[in-house]
Formats: C-alpha cells, sequence, structure tokens
C-alpha cells in the first residue's frame, strides 16, 4: 500500500518542485514571516518579553490567514484537475486504490507546506532570537507554531481534497477553495465577533463564545499557541477565550480536523466517476 | 479456449437513457478486436465498466476470472485513454516510472519500453514539449509495462499522421502475438483498418455486430454501384434497358447486388456501342460501417 502511495507521492512531489510552486511558498512564508518579525520589533520594551515571543505572536496571526491559503491552492487541482485532465481514469486503471492515491497527494503536499512553514518560520524566528534574546519558552513556542501551522495546513489541504471531489471542474474548485478561506479565517470570526456584540456579555460571551470558536481549526490554532505560552499569550492579548477553555479542547479541535476532513475528502472521491 | 474478457448482458441507464443494452462480447488470448460507433455509441462507457471505473446496471464483465476493478483485475488490463493529458511539468521518464511503480513493474524496464515506441531520444525532456504524436506514444508505453493480458485502447489513431498509425498497429500485432487481448475503440472502419480479428459496432448502446470483416460485408449485402458512361444521345436508351438512373447527359447510374453484377455487365456489353465506358465501385469500409453504425444502407 505505501510502496504505491509513495510512487504517487515522488511524482507530485516533483510537480510541486517543478513548476516553482515549492520556492513560491517558500519565498512568501520568508518575506511575510521576517518583515512581521522586524515591525513586530517594537513592543519588547513595554511589555518586558523577548523579541522571538513577539516575532512567534506575529507570525502566529500572519499563519491563520496564510497556511489555510497556501494550502488550497495546492489541494483544490487534485481530483477535479485530474478529471479534468483524463489522466484519473488512467491512474485508477492501475492497482491503485482512491484511498492510497490520495494519500499520496496528501504526503507530497504537507511535505511542501512543512518546508516551506520551517525555513519561513525558522529563519525568522533565527533572525529574532539573534538580535533580540530568547529563551527555552520562546524557543518551545517557536517550535510549536511551526508545527501547529503545518497541522492547520494538513487540515485545510484535506478541505482542499474534499472540494475536489465535490467539483465537476478545476475552476469550480478554485472557487469554492476561495469561498471555505473566506468561511474559515474571515467571517467565521466576524460572526461571532458580531453574536458577542449582540449578546452583551450574556450566557453566549460567557460560557458557549470560547466551544464556538474552538470549533474552527484556524481559531482553534490560534488558540492553542496562545494559551500553551504565556507571552504569546500577552502579546496577542487573547488571553481572555484562550483561558476560559480546558488545555485540551482546541489542540482536539485542530488534530481531529485533518483526520475527519480526509475522511470526508475520501467518502466524496468514491463517489467520482473519472 | 482462453478467454481473457468476458461480457455477457451488460446494461447501464444514466437517467431515463439506456447508455448500454443487452451487450455481450466474448475476447480471447490474442484477439484484436475492434469496437467501433459513434461518439456517444457506448464505446468509453464500455470500457470504463470494463476497468471498473463506472458501475453496470445489469449483466456481468470478468476480466481473466475476476471482478472489474478488482486488485487481480486491475493488474492484468492496460489502458489508454481517448486523449492523455500527462501533467507537463512531468518528463516522459518519470511519467512511465511512476506507471511503472504503480504496477510493480521495475523502473529499469522502463528504458526499453521508451525505445521501443520510439521515444528514446526525447525521454528526459518535458511532456509539456512533446506533440500530440509523442503523448500518444508515451501513452503506448504504459500500456505495454508488465505485459497486460488485457489492453483497452480507445481511439489511439486519432491525430496521429499515416506513420505512426502504421507503428502503433505493429505495436498491438506484437502485442497480440504475446498472447494480450486488444480491444481497440475507434469511430470509423477505416482507422482500424483492417487489422483486427473481429468488429463489434455499437448503436446507441446496442450491440449491432460482431464477426469478422468478411462475415460482415457478405451479411451486409451492400449493392454495388455502376456507372456507365453512355456514348453520345445513347445516355437515355441505356437508362431504360437497365433501369438505371440518368446522372447527367454522359452517364447513368445503377446499383445491382453482388450476386446480379456478372448479369448486368452481360447485360451492358450486350449494348455494344451505346457503353462507352463502365466504372465499378464495390462498397467500402465506410460504406459497411455506415450500413450498421446507422442501419441505413451506404
Amino acid at each position: 500500500m505505501i510502496r504505491r502511495s509513495l510512487a504517487i507521492a515522488r511524482t507530485e512531489w516533483a510537480i510541486t518542485r517543478r513548476n516553482r510552486w515549492l520556492v513560491m511558498a517558500t519565498l512568501i512564508m520568508l518575506l511575510f514571516a521576517l518583515a512581521l518579525t522586524f515591525a513586530g520589533s517594537a513592543p519588547t520594551g513595554t511589555l518586558g518579553v523577548d523579541l522571538l515571543t513577539v516575532s512567534v505572536a506575529s507570525m502566529t496571526t500572519l499563519s491563520v490567514y496564510l497556511a489555510p491559503l497556501l494550502a488550497l491552492m495546492m489541494a483544490f487541482d487534485a481530483i477535479a484537475g485530474e478529471v479534468e485532465r483524463g489522466g484519473l481514469a488512467l491512474i485508477l486503471s492501475y492497482p491503485v486504490s482512491r484511498g492510497e492515491f490520495l494519500l499520496g497527494k496528501f504526503l507530497a503536499h504537507l511535505a511542501a507546506l512543512a518546508f516551506a512553514m520551517t525555513i519561513g518560520f525558522g529563519t525568522a524566528g533565527g533572525v529574532a532570537a539573534y538580535y533580540g534574546g530568547a529563551d527555552t519558552a520562546s524557543f518551545t513556542a517557536l517550535l510549536r507554531l511551526i508545527l501547529t501551522s503545518i497541522t492547520l495546513g494538513a487540515c485545510f489541504l484535506a478541505l482542499g481534497y474534499m472540494v475536489s471531489a465535490l467539483s465537476r471542474s478545476a475552476t469550480t474548485a478554485a472557487g469554492l477553495s476561495a469561498g471555505l478561506w473566506l468561511i474559515f479565517v474571515v467571517l467565521y470570526d466576524l460572526g461571532l465577533l458580531g453574536a458577542v456584540v449582540i449578546d452583551d456579555d450574556g450566557f453566549f460571551t460567557k460560557v458557549l463564545f470560547p466551544w464556538v470558536m474552538a470549533i474552527n481549526p484556524a481559531d482553534a490554532f490560534r488558540l492553542w499557541n496562545v494559551a500553551a505560552s504565556e507571552g504569546v499569550a500577552l502579546t496577542t492579548g487573547l488571553t481572555g477565550a484562550a483561558n476560559t477553555l480546558p488545555s485540551w479542547v482546541a489542540p482536539l479541535s485542530l488534530l481531529t480536523w485533518p483526520v475527519l476532513a480526509l475522511g470526508l475528502a475520501r467518502m466524496f472521491f468514491g463517489r467520482v466517476e473519472p | 479456449m482462453d478467454e481473457v474478457l468476458s461480457i455477457s448482458h451488460a446494461g447501464k441507464s444514466r437517467g431515463s437513457l439506456r447508455v448500454l443494452e443487452d451487450i455481450s462480447i466474448s475476447v480471447e488470448a490474442g484477439q484484436r478486436i475492434a469496437l467501433l460507433g459513434h461518439n456517444g455509441a457506448g464505446k468509453t462507457t464500455l470500457m470504463k465498466a470494463i476497468l471498473g471505473l463506472t458501475p453496470l446496471g445489469d449483466g456481468q464483465i470478468t476480466v481473466a476470472g475476476h471482478t472489474p476493478g478488482s486488485a487481480p483485475a486491475r493488474t492484468t488490463t492496460a489502458y489508454l485513454p481517448e486523449s492523455v493529458a500527462f501533467h507537463v511539468a512531468l518528463t516522459g521518464r518519470e511519467v512511465l516510472r511512476m506507471f511503472a511503480q504503480l504496477s510493480g513493474v521495475k523502473p529499469a524496464d522502463v528504458s526499453p519500453l521508451l525505445d521501443r515506441v520510439g521515444l528514446a531520444h526525447a525521454a528526459d525532456n518535458r511532456v509539456g514539449t512533446y506533440s500530440k504524436g509523442m503523448r500518444q506514444r508515451l501513452g503506448l508505453a504504459q500500456v505495454l509495462l508488465g505485459r497486460p493480458k488485457l489492453a483497452l485502447l480507445d481511439e489511439p489513431t486519432s491525430g496521429l499522421d499515416p506513420i505512426s498509425r502504421h507503428e502503433l498497429y505493429a505495436v498491438i500485432d506484437e502485442m497480440a502475438a504475446h498472447g494480450t487481448a486488444v480491444l481497440i475503440a475507434s469511430h470509423t472502419l477505416t482507422e482500424v483498418e483492417a487489422r483486427t480479428d473481429r468488429i463489434a459496432i455499437l448503436r446507441q448502446g446496442k450491440l449491432v455486430a460482431n464477426d469478422t470483416l468478411a462475415n460482415l460485408t457478405r451479411r451486409a449485402h451492400l449493392p454495388i454501384r455502376l456507372r456507365v458512361r453512355a456514348a453520345p444521345d445513347c445516355a437515355a436508351d441505356i437508362a431504360h434497358e437497365t433501369a438505371g438512373a440518368r446522372v447527367n447527359g454522359m452517364h447513368v447510374e445503377m446499383l445491382c447486388a453482388p450476386d446480379d453484377k456478372m448479369a448486368a455487365l452481360r447485360q451492358l456489353s450486350a449494348m455494344g456501342d451505346k457503353v462507352a465506358d463502365i466504372d465499378m465501385h464495390l462498397p467500402g469500409l465506410e460504406e459497411l460501417y455506415r450500413h450498421y453504425a446507422t442501419g441505413e444502407d451506404g
């Protein structure tokens, strides 16, 4: 099983490398991370935390937007595009199952995301540590940021495959992916904000709000990084919601999503007639 | 008897449309079968059913005794889709190597195959730089991987020049000689020429013919067309005597059954100088195909 998935993954990785996708994604991550690190270097003195902590806090906000975007951009073509090109019928005429095919694509795309995240955040974090100091806690926060960013990416890769399996053309899949990004990353939070304002510190705001927030993987990612590090929490001002929840909620949500979405993607993929 | 592909009473509906209706075909090892029909006659659907990519409504298909789409069936089947679109960023060798890995063939066996289809010189160029013919050859190379028992080729000659087409049939003949059963789908009989052992014709999802070319010709009983050039002012006489149709001032055209051919010729030669010339037009592959595929006489 794994041999055939790896054959798919190897090919997909070659494509990612050759169409400059890997280079572009890594450059985007690196540039944004460096820019935020230096732009965010001002408040260190007032908050009494080192530059790396501030940098991690800025990069957490960056990752909420960028990780889902990069993941969806890689994933939307995976099934609908192959069907459109006529390649899926040929691949599935070989003794490779749909699950193995999907896993192969996932492995390659995840490796590409992991590469871009590690280089981007790693370099920016390294620079911040060199210029503004760091300690074990801030290094742990950086490592946590990289790993959770990859998990957030995995989650949106799987969601992208799901959308791709549900679309008849790659163009439709691209449109739906953009919609998905908008909902999870922007509209969901806006909706919550609106609800909190209307609720005026009532039951929803006090009890329900953090839980509803944690259901969204993008917010779960944010909560996890904030709750786990005192310094990061201080810098982002998200402590309120993060401290109301038991510490296992956000990690559970973020780790469940990729598994759940991959399962759904596989289910919808099963209905695709190439 | 070594039956590789067995299709019995296969049927399938899409909505209210019957895309396949009671189709039974049996293909033995080493046989080359042409599967003909218009666009939408059900050729591709039948191939996808044989591959297990689309489910059948009724009837059943077995590939070397296995259910379509099962691992052993897929291992024994090779497929060339109608228009192969490999990823443009990959080289021909990389594409073929992936397929080799998927089918469990040693990647080292890839080079001789590229050589066999005449792509050795371009093996390490990107598919994006390939011509349509080269992409088709790459598709053919993956069909040859691992010596399949059954090869399904969907419109393999579309877009190929005559020389490439000739080479393609050389490869098909070689596969058949090694015992591979080959099913070639096409929308014209002239494309597959007489290079197949048997011809199956689909019309609106129904199998309307399944026989050798010689038998199909005999059974179709298509008329022979005689075009007679008359001597000056004799066209009317000839048309009257033979019950033929005047085409213009000079020519008379008549149709006769294959068995009446000699009688017609004797009648014409008895007219002496009135007949200046005779052209005889035997029904060709195109007329034969049209006869079966549309139900009209060519």
